[in-house]
């Protein structure tokens, strides 16, 4: 009796502090989206609550559209050159014997051991050579280079997790390496591929450092760019309401794709940590 | 490439012969594939990532303006770096800033961990919470604080006087320690859901009879945590502090964004001055002489770090 009392005790102590703890967490996110439609003396929505913040985000600078669509962009290229790029790639690699195949897979990982923000500068430059200086596919190069080694890593995992035999008895059949690939290892790396795309697309729609040094021209920001510009431009009055409008703005897209597809995006750490 | 089911079938021998006769056209094409499926990732290593670690170190060399024509200037950048007083206090934030954040986002990190490795009912929908910001991006949430942090607008500071801490308005950003205890909050909200679940994988893998077996003997929940969970979770420890490390070292989006460097220039970080070099003072080589050293700082601190761990492994 006395040790049931305990344990409900302690359980409801537990329940109590995660909550909290799950609380904390999650309230600066709430207050974001509260702000920035609760009225407030020198923002847009003078009182009461309502989107006037919204409506003066989206007439921003080169409009808000413009800002989305960028960031549309830049993403898409950077999640289908990764996943074309890690599909071939980890097929290659768990697959096929090849000369500097090992040398390769060391210098792809290798990517990770470098610091992002040391390498943009000649990137920068080598853009300006290959003529994409300033351009969204030159910034989504850049992107896909910097999402490689987790990528390759995890597709390489994934295609070695399909029996050998699957596509030995395909090639015994007749198919090239070209349509065994689609017609039999596809399906089976599904959720790796989604895996991929999700840190992808998080990693590009997120990104601050790489357009800041990549990206010169207003029109062709990216969300944050555009809206971190809006926090600079106005330097001393910052428009908070628009500025947490902008975040929220930011935010949606990331948080319905993680809750969409968190189970993956749990996979992918496990697969990260475990190989390190 | 003969596997187990072909072998034992029947007709082995007249296989084996197909094969050999058909071996070396089969092989040489088969290599030709490989390398046909590589590269893409081959194309994408070479130019963007081997070629500008070279240019680096070439540009690192030279004279090189954002505009105009760049040429050979032997170690001048080097010792512009050096002799720099911005970068010698920028040096000096940075590893402070390092030391102080990887301390209190571990602790936090690994208490979460403790706290959600549990598995009761609910205990999904916690873990989702405190991992959520970490799918926000660290502009948005440098954004996101901004607001956080004014004392008209934000909630914290009404929040500190409701509970009596403070009278007046909070100056957040206001005094270098303030700022970078701001910037520390900042970054605990965001990244610390991230690094609880890397070490949730490797309390998970801690095998459930070694605790009973500990209890068994009667040892406390202290003496467990020191003398079994730790030793065993050494591989998620070190990966997290790797990342932790490396990441403070070179931060840059909450410093950029949530205190601009200030006040009095206290909370510019390595990265800022790169950029900073590179893009308001227009010289490339001397950005790239820094970005040089900063790249042989981060290898070596992770040389060190993974030696670290392969001797606990052996």
């Amino acid at each position: 009796m006395k040790h049931g009392k305990t344990m409900s005790v302690r359980r409801a102590g537990y329940y109590t502090v995660g909550g909290l703890l799950a609380l904390v967490f999650l309230f600066p996110l709430a207050w974001a989206a509260w702000a920035s439609v609760k009225g407030q003396p020198g923002t847009a929505q003078q009182g009461g609550f309502g989107l006037a913040n919204y409506r003066q985000v989206v007439h921003f600078g080169n409009g808000l559209l413009t800002y989305f669509l960028n960031s549309t962009i830049v993403s898409a290229f950077t999640v289908a050159g990764t996943l074309f790029c890690s599909c071939l790639g980890g097929y290659a690699f768990s697959r096929f014997n090849f000369p500097a195949k090992g040398l390769l897979f060391v210098l792809t990982i290798a990517i990770l051991m470098v610091p992002y923000a040391t390498i943009l500068i000649p990137l920068y430059v080598i853009l300006g050579y290959l003529h994409l200086q300033g351009s969204l596919l030159g910034l989504a190069l850049v992107l896909i280079m910097f999402q490689l080694p987790f990528a390759t890593i995890m597709m390489r995992t994934s295609f070695e997790s399909v029996p050998r035999s699957l596509d030995e008895a395909a090639e015994v059949d007749g198919c090239g390496t070209l349509s065994t690939l689609g017609r039999i290892l596809i399906p089976g790396v599904r959720p790796g591929l989604v895996t991929v795309g999700l840190f992808a697309f998080l990693a590009s729609w997120n990104d601050f450092v790489a357009p800041l040094i990549l990206l010169n021209n207003g029109a062709k920001f990216t969300l944050p760019l555009a809206i971190v510009s809006l926090q600079q431009q106005s330097f001393g009055v910052i428009n908070y309401g628009a500025l947490e409008a902008g975040v929220v703005v930011m935010a949606i897209p990331a948080l319905i794709l993680f809750l969409g597809f968190q189970r993956y995006y749990v996979r992918g750490f496990m697969v990260g940590a475990l190989r390190g | 490439m003969g596997s187990p089911t072909l072998s034992a079938s029947p007709s082995t021998s007249v296989h084996r012969e197909t094969t050999t006769t058909r071996r070396a056209p089969w092989w040489r094409s088969r290599t030709l594939k490989g390398i046909g499926y590589a590269a893409p990732t081959a194309a994408v290593v070479v130019t963007l990532f081997l070629f500008p670690l070279v240019l680096m170190v070439w540009m690192s060399f030279n004279h090189w303006p954002l505009l105009g024509k760049h040429a050979v200037n032997g170690l001048t950048n080097y010792r512009a770096v050096a002799n720099n007083d911005l970068i010698r206090q920028a040096v000096v934030f940075t590893l402070r800033y390092t030391l102080v954040i990887t301390v209190v986002l571990f602790v936090c990190a690994f208490s979460l961990a403790l706290l959600v490795q549990e598995k009761r009912r609910g205990v999904g929908l916690i873990r989702t919470a405190i991992f959520l910001p970490g799918t926000v991006g660290l502009a948005s949430a440098s954004l996101l604080f901004l607001g956080m942090f004014n004392n008209e607008i934000g909630p914290l500071t009404p929040m500190l006087r409701t509970l009596g801490i403070v009278h007046g308005p909070v100056s957040w950003l206001g005094t270098p320690n303030m700022a970078l205890l701001s910037a520390c909050l900042l970054i605990v909200w965001r990244f610390a859901g991230l690094n609880m679940l890397i070490l949730l994988v490797g309390l998970q893998a801690i095998p459930a009879e070694l605790y009973e077996a500990a209890r068994m003997d009667g040892a406390r929940r202290a003496q467990i945590l020191r003398s079994i969970t730790i030793p065993l979770m050494r591989r998620s420890i070190a990966i997290v502090l790797i990342l932790m490390i490396t990441g403070s070292l070179l931060a840059f989006d909450q410093f950029y964004i949530l205190t601009a460097g200030g006040p009095d220039n206290s909370t510019i970080s390595i990265v800022m001055v790169i950029y900073r070099e590179a893009f308001t003072r227009l010289n490339l080589g001397t950005a790239a002489a820094l970005s040089v050293l900063v790249l042989l700082a981060v290898l070596v601190v992770n040389a060190v770090q993974f030696r670290g761990l392969r001797r606990d492994e052996d």
